[in-house]
């Protein structure tokens, strides 16, 4: 077979670099914007460049979720050459493409919107800061402009929201991060113990510690071309699927606190203390850091935490489904989530969102089930889909997902692997080897690729948390909305600032 | 006098039952009924930090704003003793001068510059103006009825003869419970508790004041709450001797303050846009109380 279009691999796996097919950038783009062509099974999950030999290697990888597989595909450019970029084809690329440019000063002749993206400490133009930050603005009598931020008002994390609303409607929002960058993916690169590299992937977004840490887990250990115990499959999945629990149910919580319903804000609250207090109780840390380790555990799973597990969702369940009846019936709450903040199935697909923020419109994206890991792959999942794009959508969507994930556990909890101590565990990264690991955290799909030189270090470490994408789904959600029902819509999504910006 | 002193009395301890209430709804303890008034004495004992764009009008428009508050509520009765100031025709005067504090605010809050500001002060003057036609409305049809004009010659007039006429009583209770959560920026309209600028109403407005005028803006709406409650009692009141008004009064009060405690427990608050539509049943509600009136006076016949 004369030179591949790409290379279809399975998510954790793991292939030389030089396996991946390289092109030149035409044929590279076109390959790359053909695959997502008409074909909505299909997104680009990373797209990123790294410096080899003075020149830039870019590797776009696109998941077909029907073909279980994903597609990888190679090229180098000049940091001088023009290119003519995807987004003007695809607005899949759009984020990926800004990044390569900020970190790159690679030249697109047809981006439409080249803004810098985090402001990342290595970036080409040092010039761009984020006081002089391009935003998008109107000259107009009738319109005005609210600025809101970097420091919000719950002070969480900074980020800067710039509407331009006719009154009190909103007509455009951008959104401008990258105060948080700490230059996560660099550090990656330069710690080399494996502890310090964990603890790293445990501080990615500090909501979604399992699922970050539990990406990077699988990804190193199929780097090191180590085959993960089952006990450790099972306690993973335990976890990603509690953390799911716990945090959707703050987020209910959040959302009826952001429409004053104090009832509803006040139960979901206490309903996620019990969940967050179990991780607690099983790994000592409520946000379950030091509990997920590469080749090992320190805190098995065992047959009496399934017993205390089972019990905590026997209390759980009954006062979850009464608040639950009456948020879902009150009707000045569905007056406040029904229609507000809708994003379109176009729109989605165009934007390319994952996770929670595709389901919610119809698009049917879910690594559990579309490239299954750790225990998914002997769990029957069946991705929760609505299809009105709004509020209500995602409030339910969290809903079903919490009940989805109890019976899951419930399920699981009566199948507790034995724990064997793993002997002899050696993790070395195996030399001028590429992988991808995909894994569905409750916000949607992360994705962490790593390719190691010839002597098994770590060349490049890239991180993509599902904010990634669904802030801009968020930006167009508030169009047209009154802006008084911006912060419930922002919590809906509940993205991650830190994540975008690592 | 009368009237003035227990409403200030009842000020004081007003704020902290409905925060009681709602912290017993949620399940929780909750702090102390005079909790609230305590913040605003620890207030009161500041200094007030004022930005350097802003002109005089900040910083005599909480003051104003306080003192207007005060003037209306001198002009409220109790039972058969009058308020300080008494004169036919009073209760139009009543809705302006609070107006005329509620405009010093909302000027104040344009003279800060601040985007949020202006946005809240626009929708606290839209509000209010759509609440003025219930009130007037309301005032006028107990004026009719009774053929007096003043607060007090209509309060003391006023006795329930027929069932409609205590249908009547019932009805301007309720648009007098709903004026004041309105004109206090309370649940169903506004969110008092959201750290969220771009949701609030008056607080938002509020949100340069700091310090003593702080404490003065709190004080005040703690002190509307114990006036509009103070209309609302006398609607029950009227006439009865002092013995048995004083601690009436202070029952109706009383339950005023769980029930806006309870409103705000139970619901969600509604979208913004949907607010107006909520403040016009008010001027509807009005409306039939007016043709009540007119049905009790026999102007149909």
């Amino acid at each position: 077979m004369t030179n591949p279009e790409y290379i279809s691999i399975f998510n954790n796996q793991s292939i030389l670099v030089k396996e991946i097919p390289e092109h030149n950038y035409t044929a590279f783009k076109d390959i790359n914007i053909n695959l997502l062509k008409g074909n909505t099974a299909r997104h680009c999950i990373n797209y990123f460049g790294y410096i080899l030999a003075d020149k830039i290697k870019l590797i776009c990888c696109i998941a077909d979720d029907e073909a279980h597989k994903i597609y990888v595909s190679s090229c180098f450019v000049n940091d001088n050459e023009e290119l003519s970029s995807f987004t003007a084809q695809n607005h899949n690329f759009e984020k990926f493409e800004r990044e390569i440019h900020e970190n790159f000063g690679l030249k697109y002749s047809n981006h439409p919107w080249l803004k810098p993206m985090r402001f990342a400490y290595n970036r080409d133009n040092k010039n761009k800061k984020i006081e002089n930050y391009p935003f998008y603005s109107v000259k107009s009598e009738e319109l005005h402009e609210v600025g809101v931020g970097p420091i919000h008002a719950g002070v969480i994390e900074p980020g800067h929201f710039r509407f331009i609303c006719n009154g009190e409607q909103i007509m455009h929002l951008e959104i401008q991060l990258g105060y948080q960058h700490r230059g996560i993916e660099q550090l990656f690169v330069r710690k080399k113990k494996l502890l310090e590299r964990t603890t790293l992937a445990e501080n990615i977004a500090g909501d979604t510690v399992v699922g970050h840490t539990t990406t990077f887990v699988n990804l190193w250990e199929s780097l090191c071309g180590h085959t993960t115990d089952s006990s450790l499959n099972f306690a993973r999945t335990v976890a990603l699927e509690l953390e799911r629990i716990a945090i959707h149910t703050g987020d209910l919580a959040a959302i009826c606190a952001d429409m004053a319903y104090q009832l509803g804000n006040s139960v979901y609250g206490r309903l996620r203390t019990p969940i967050v207090n179990f991780l607690q109780e099983w790994g000592g840390n409520r946000l379950a850091k030091g509990l997920i380790r590469a080749g090992k555990i320190n805190f098995p799973f065992t047959n009496e935490l399934a017993k205390r597990l089972i019990e905590i969702f026997d209390a759980y369940e009954p006062d979850f489904d009464e608040i639950t009846e009456k948020l879902f019936m009150l009707p000045s709450a569905l007056s406040r989530m029904e229609k507000t903040g809708v994003v379109t199935y176009n729109e989605v697909l165009e934007i390319g969102t994952v996770g929670m923020s595709a389901r919610m419109s119809g698009l049917n994206r879910d690594i559990r089930y579309s490239h299954p890991y750790n225990h998914y792959t002997s769990i029957k999942h069946t991705p929760i889909i609505k299809n009105n794009g709004d509020v209500y959508a995602r409030a339910q969507i969290r809903k079903e997902e919490i009940k989805q994930s109890i019976i899951y556990l419930r399920e699981l909890m009566t199948k507790v692997p034995e724990f064997k101590k793993p002997e002899n565990i050696s993790l070395n990264p195996m030399p001028d080897t590429f992988v991808i690991s995909m894994v569905e955290a409750w916000r949607g799909e992360i994705c962490h690729c790593a390719i190691t030189n010839e002597n098994g270090d770590l060349l490049i470490y890239k991180i993509k948390d599902p904010s990634h994408h669904n802030w801009m789904a968020l930006a167009q959600a508030v169009r047209n909305n009154d802006i008084s029902d911006f912060p419930i819509c922002n919590k809906s999504f509940n993205l991650s600032y830190c994540g975008h910006d690592l | 006098m009368l009237s003035f002193l227990l409403i200030i009395l009842v000020s004081t301890f007003f704020m902290g039952i409905v925060i009681r209430t709602k912290s017993i709804a949620s399940g929780r303890k909750g702090p102390g009924i005079f909790q609230p008034m305590r913040d605003i004495i620890r207030l009161w004992k500041k200094g007030a930090v004022y930005s350097r764009t802003t002109s005089f009008i900040f910083q005599i428009a909480p003051t104003a704003y306080f003192v207007s508050v005060i003037m209306a509520i001198l002009m409220i009765p109790h039972a058969n003793n009058p308020g300080l100031i008494s004169f036919d025709g009073d209760f139009v005067m009543f809705a302006y001068i609070l107006a005329f504090g509620k405009f010093l605010m909302i000027i104040s809050a344009l003279d800060t510059g601040s985007s949020f500001e202006g946005m809240g002060a626009s929708r606290e003057a839209l509000f209010s103006m759509l609440v003025e036609p219930a009130f007037f409305i309301l005032m006028g049809s107990f004026a009719l009825f009774t053929g007096h004009t003043s607060f007090h010659s209509i309060f003391s007039a006023l006795h329930y003869g027929s069932y409609i006429a205590y249908m009547l009583g019932g009805m301007a209770t309720f648009v007098l419970v709903i004026i004041a959560m309105i004109e206090n920026s309370r649940m169903p309209v506004d969110d008092p508790k959201t750290h969220l600028e771009l949701t609030m109403i008056h607080e938002v407005m509020v949100l340069d004041n700091s310090g003593f005028d702080l404490g003065l803006i709190n004080y005040t709406a703690n002190l509307k709450f114990a006036m509009y409650g103070a209309i609302i009692s006398n609607f029950f009141i009227s006439a009865l001797p002092i013995e048995i008004s004083i601690p009436l009064f202070l029952v109706i009060q009383f339950i005023f303050a769980i029930i806006v405690g309870i409103i705000e427990s139970f619901s969600a608050r509604y979208r913004m846009g949907h607010n107006p539509q909520f403040i016009f049943i008010l001027t509807s509600v009005s409306l039939l109380i007016f043709f009540g009136v007119l049905l009790v006076l026999g102007k149909f016949m």
